[in-house]
């Protein structure tokens, strides 16, 4: 007789840890085939506002690592990630890619991973400086994080797109509070599982799944959401505006695309790194 | 061998000298003539028009309430009308060489230069801040922004390196009343050095040196439509940054107006840069150079009669010394003379405007229902014009609406405090976050508060210092985006 599969009950990774929706509602996730795969939860607004507090926790802390260990920690994730490459990319594929383009999708996320540690402690010296003011005085301007910045990843590249996004936020020391693609959740449920076994510590990416109308209001309006970095449509733009005006929240969107230009080098550097940091300013007086 | 101590004499406090109002000061007024037309119309594709609707406003001089001249009330078909001229303009504005565009900008700086007295004594007219101010800072510091982002037309591909920086387009620029001038050259300047065109609406209440900028545009030869200016009421700039053809808002002003603003333009896609309000603790420890951090408090809270959004507007003083700084403080703010603005002599001019004055009245009113203490220097308010004597409240607690809201007006509220924990708590306590001071003598202490303050400027044993090269702009509500520096450069560029 074969031996039955243990299955998996998808659990999204929030505060370091795996939760299920305080709501207790979830969907029937099935793969391209129609196979049905497992209940994924829908995140709430409540949801929401407990990973904004893991991640405001959190917070401090990541900020005050060093640039060195902040990029070190980067790169460790994307070594874990190198070596679940085949877990990863048969994740894509069961959810519909090609082979050939899912692995394309996992190399890259891989590398964009590594390509924002190695910004960890580099961006400082291209964002901020030392300003010629006319008169005697020190002054200076360096960057730091803004706090908890939630990130809307796209439907897809379901990973890419979330690691996309992520990164040159959490390489400047914000948090992150991160709604996974709709559609194609399971990536980020896999990606969850595999930050728990990293070093970078509970709370800094807070993964939730759920539908995007459920959660969007709430991304939008939440004040203690610095910044909003979003893969969004027209009409859902116009409630991220509206809502981030109440708190003048910071907003970037990332133009929905093909898989061809999340792979090209566009697709990273060093201005979503300086979108979610804040430049501050110090002046002292030259003397005795 | 032991050296022998110098003789020690017992320490004695300073003689002081007060000679009340014995002698007071002659007036000293400065006479240059501001050149102020009768009237002035709005600055469009390069010409002097009348607002479509053909009705003007005045502008008066708010330290007597004489009518200083009138200016066309631009509506929505004119500001239509500048955004077109802007956009006619954009295709050959943008796409000259740098090193021309620069040389337009240098010609401007100088013109403002050579017209500077003219330009300090329009603007305080207009604004009622002192001629002091205006002809030392406000001036000389606009003319300084042109020369600065003049030189960056032809380097704009060192501003991000290994990326394509490009301009956005047409600019909506609206800017506030207390800096007029210096607010026109902090968004003018970086638009145009990037290659963008500009509508700019100043404030109703202090046009005149926008309009006067309008002149020297033409002395300049700067091509028609590269920038226009719209005068009006508020609404008129609501309009100009809600217009299509607008693709990047550039907004200076309260708070609460520019949620107003970003609520207007959600899902447009529109580039902002956000200006807003502040509450800045200035905070002041045991060990502080305190003669110093005196002057330092005075000048936070002070220039400009209070009327900065980075103003030092809550005292966080360390308990130990609180109240000989408040003493100290006192004793300074009996000699700072209120008056004519145009006064060389004089500190705090008129505030801008009756209803500006009845605001900070209010709050006078609300400080002291609320149980703080206040205390004002004795002053003579001149027949006409509105002035408010520079205030103090003691006794303030982080829940009393004057340490809470913004004022904008020359009312210090003191708050103490005993560590260095508590001041930040109580310093960061705030929606705000635009700009901080510290004074302390121990450097390690500097640097810890200068990371641990949420503000964008942080002044430490100085105060209320702007420099072109050095980026301002605010943390949370106070704002986003940067002015000055390549910071502010950036935000009026499209980088691929």
């Amino acid at each position: 007789m074969p031996r039955l599969p243990v299955t998996k009950t998808p659990k999204p990774y929030v505060g370091g840890a795996f939760i299920r929706s305080e709501s207790g509602r979830t969907r029937p996730l099935h793969d391209a085939a129609g196979t049905f795969l497992a209940h994924v939860p829908l995140c709430t607004r409540k949801d929401l506002r407990n990973a904004v507090e893991a991640a405001a926790k959190a917070g401090p802390g990541w900020a005050r690592r060093t640039a060195y260990n902040r990029g070190q920690i980067l790169y460790r994730l994307a070594e874990m990630l190198e070596a679940r490459r085949a877990e990863f990319a048969a994740a894509l594929v069961r959810f519909g890619a090609r082979r050939a383009a899912a692995l394309r999708e996992v190399d890259a996320a891989t590398d964009r991973l590594v390509h924002y540690a190695g910004w960890a402690d580099k961006y400082e010296q291209l964002l901020g400086g030392v300003n010629p003011v006319a008169g005697p005085y020190f002054n200076f301007t360096v960057t730091e994080p803004m706090g908890v910045v939630g990130v809307l990843a796209p439907a897809a590249p379901a990973l890419l797109g979330l690691i996309s996004l992520t990164a040159p936020v959490i390489v400047s020391g914000n948090t992150a509070v991160v709604l996974a693609s709709e559609p194609q959740p399971y990536p980020a449920i896999l990606l969850g599982e595999l930050l728990a076994t990293s070093d970078l510590p509970g709370g800094v990416v807070n993964l939730l799944t759920g539908t995007r109308a459920d959660l969007l209001p709430t991304f939008a309006t939440h004040a203690h959401l610095r910044g909003l970095s979003a893969v969004a449509d027209a009409a859902e733009r116009r409630t991220l505006d509206l809502g981030a005006a109440e708190s003048v929240k910071r907003v970037r969107y990332t133009p929905d695309a093909p898989l061809a230009t999340w792979l090209g080098d566009a697709a990273q550097g060093l201005e979503p790194i300086r979108a979610f940091t804040e430049a501050k300013t110090t002046w002292h007086p030259i003397g005795a | 061998m032991a050296k022998s101590a110098p003789a020690r004499r017992p320490r004695r406090p300073a003689p002081e000298l007060q000679f009340g109002d014995l002698w007071p000061y002659d007036p000293a007024p400065e006479t240059a003539d501001p050149r102020i037309r009768p009237a002035y119309g709005l600055f469009i594709g390069g010409r002097f028009v009348e607002a479509e609707s053909g009705e003007r406003f005045d502008s008066i001089n708010p330290a007597n309430e004489r009518k200083l001249t009138e200016l066309a009330r631009g509506g929505p078909v004119d500001v239509d009308a500048a955004c077109r001229a802007a956009a006619a303009a954009f295709p050959r504005w943008s796409r000259l060489p740098g090193a021309e565009r620069g040389k337009y900008l240098f010609r401007l700086a100088r013109l403002l230069q050579d017209r500077a007295r003219e330009f300090a004594v329009a603007e305080t007219m207009d604004n009622g801040k002192p001629i002091r101010e205006t002809r030392d800072f406000d001036v000389p510091s606009a003319a300084a922004h042109f020369f600065y982002h003049a030189g960056w037309a032809d380097k704009l591909a060192y501003l991000a390196p290994g990326r394509t920086v490009a301009p956005l387009g047409v600019v909506g620029q609206v800017i506030p009343w207390n800096f007029p001038l210096l607010m026109l050259a902090w968004k003018i300047a970086p638009a145009l050095a990037a290659g963008n065109c500009v509508v700019l609406k100043p404030a109703s209440l202090t046009p005149l040196t926008a309009v006067k900028l309008a002149e020297l545009l033409q002395e300049a030869e700067l091509p028609p439509g590269v920038v226009n200016i719209v005068t009006g009421p508020g609404a008129t700039g609501a309009h100009l940054l809600a217009h299509p053809l607008v693709r990047k808002v550039a907004f200076t002003g309260s708070t609460e107006v520019g949620k107003v603003i970003l609520r207007s333009v959600a899902g447009a896609g529109k580039r902002l840069t956000m200006e807003l309000g502040g509450k800045a603790a200035n905070i002041v420890f045991a060990d502080a150079p305190l003669d110093q951090a005196v002057e330092g408090i005075v000048n936070g809270i002070f220039f400009n009669q209070g009327q900065v959004c980075c103003a030092g507007s809550r005292l966080l003083v360390q308990e130990s010394v609180a109240e000989r700084v408040v003493a100290q403080l006192r004793r300074r703010l009996q000699v700072l003379r209120v008056g004519d603005p145009l006064d060389k002599n004089t500190d705090l001019g008129a505030i801008v405007s009756r209803e500006q004055r009845d605001v900070i009245r209010g709050y006078l009113r609300a400080g002291v229902a609320e149980g703080a203490e206040l205390w004002q220097a004795p002053f003579r308010a001149p027949a006409r014009g509105f002035y408010v004597a520079p205030a103090v409240f003691t006794g303030v607690t982080q829940s009393h609406r004057i340490a809470r809201e913004e004022i904008f007006g020359p009312v210090l509220s003191v708050l103490t405090f005993r560590t260095v924990e508590e001041a930040v708590e109580k310093a960061n306590n705030t929606p705000y976050g635009l700009s901080a001071g510290v004074w302390t003598d121990k450097g390690s202490l500097i640097l810890r508060l200068a990371t641990e303050l949420r503000a964008g400027v942080v002044w430490a044993n100085t105060f209320n210092k702007f420099d072109p090269t050095s980026p301002f702009g605010g943390y949370k509500e106070s704002g986003f985006g940067r002015e000055g520096g390549r910071h502010g450069l950036l935000d009026y560029c499209a980088v691929t």
